[in-house]
């Protein structure tokens, strides 16, 4: 193997670990969240993406009215940026275009109670924050 | 009076003038109020609208504020206690009446020293700069509400807020 290649398969080695480190931290948070819905109901069968998406784009009536849906801000593409009512583009939510996203569980906490008292008017479960997160992570 | 003394006279004047309008150049122009560069209040302050700089807003005005984030224009927009102290302690001090703010405060020109607004939108002097904004360039797609400084101003971000 040449220098130059070598450099490349090491930087190669070095790009796929970090990615898979992201992956692994959104994994985490992922089943934190399983977790803490199979400690509340012994049946749970595991996240659903199905489900999450029906949050996603879900209307309720129990939250503020100028947003009741997770895509009144986000949009109805999640590959897509986003805006706030306050006019701020938000980026997107798909793990696909935004892989930095669901790294930090502290943030991820802060988001999902703000997002769902406004949405819903109720913060979410453990369950909706899984199947929420394993659809995204698909997108 | 000589006429050469005259002459001297005149010169230094003009020289004095000179001074006087490079200060003034350097204090920076009319639409620029320095932004945002605490990161705490970048990031908490910036997520759903601009990160107002805080010139434009008094030193009570930010207490307030920083008081009532469970209820932020009816947003929950609370953060924990210490990033809380960070930011305040951030926006306190280059208020527009901080003691160094100079010109960077004029937004507050003409409002009541004791008032402690919470929307910038309310100041005097802001509503006197956008009197002449129509009704319909606010609800149009790209502003939607007047807290979107960048709708109009599209460098509202590096602190620059020019007339479009």
């Amino acid at each position: 193997m040449n220098p130059t290649t070598r450099a490349i398969a090491v930087l190669c080695a070095l790009g796929v670990s970090a990615s898979s480190a992201i992956a692994g931290a959104r994994e985490d948070l992922l089943s934190r969240y399983a977790n803490a819905a199979r400690a509340a109901d012994a049946g749970y069968a595991g996240p659903s993406a199905a489900s999450g998406e029906k949050l996603h784009r879900n209307r309720y009536a129990g939250g503020k009215p100028d947003t009741p849906a997770c895509t009144s801000c986000h949009g109805d593409d999640a590959r897509a940026p986003g805006r706030t009512r306050a006019g701020k583009a938000i980026e997107p939510m798909a793990a696909s275009v935004s892989p930095a996203r669901y790294t930090d569980p502290a943030k991820a906490e802060k988001w999902f109670k703000r997002n769902c008292t406004e949405v819903l008017g109720r913060e979410c479960t453990p369950r909706e924050k899984a199947d929420w997160l394993a659809w995204m992570s698909k997108q | 009076m000589h006429p050469s003394f005259r002459f001297i006279v005149l010169g230094l004047l003009a020289s004095a003038f000179t001074v006087l309008l490079l200060k003034r150049a350097q204090a920076g122009d009319d639409d620029y109020f320095p932004p945002v560069t605490d990161k705490a209040t970048l990031q908490e302050c910036g997520s759903c609208h601009l990160a107002f700089p805080p010139s434009m807003l008094p030193a009570a005005s930010w207490k307030r504020m920083m008081a009532g984030l469970e209820d932020h224009f009816g947003d929950d927009a609370s953060v924990d206690a210490g990033t809380a102290a960070t930011i305040t302690r951030y926006l306190v001090r280059n208020a527009g009446d901080a003691r160094d703010a100079r010109r960077d405060g004029r937004l507050l020109r003409g409002l009541d020293p004791n008032a402690a607004p919470l929307r910038i939108t309310e100041l005097p002097k802001w509503r006197r700069e956008h009197r002449k904004v129509a009704r319909s360039d606010w609800t149009s797609k790209e502003v939607g509400t007047k807290a979107n400084c960048a709708g109009c101003h599209v460098d509202a971000a590096q602190g620059y807020f020019d007339d479009e």
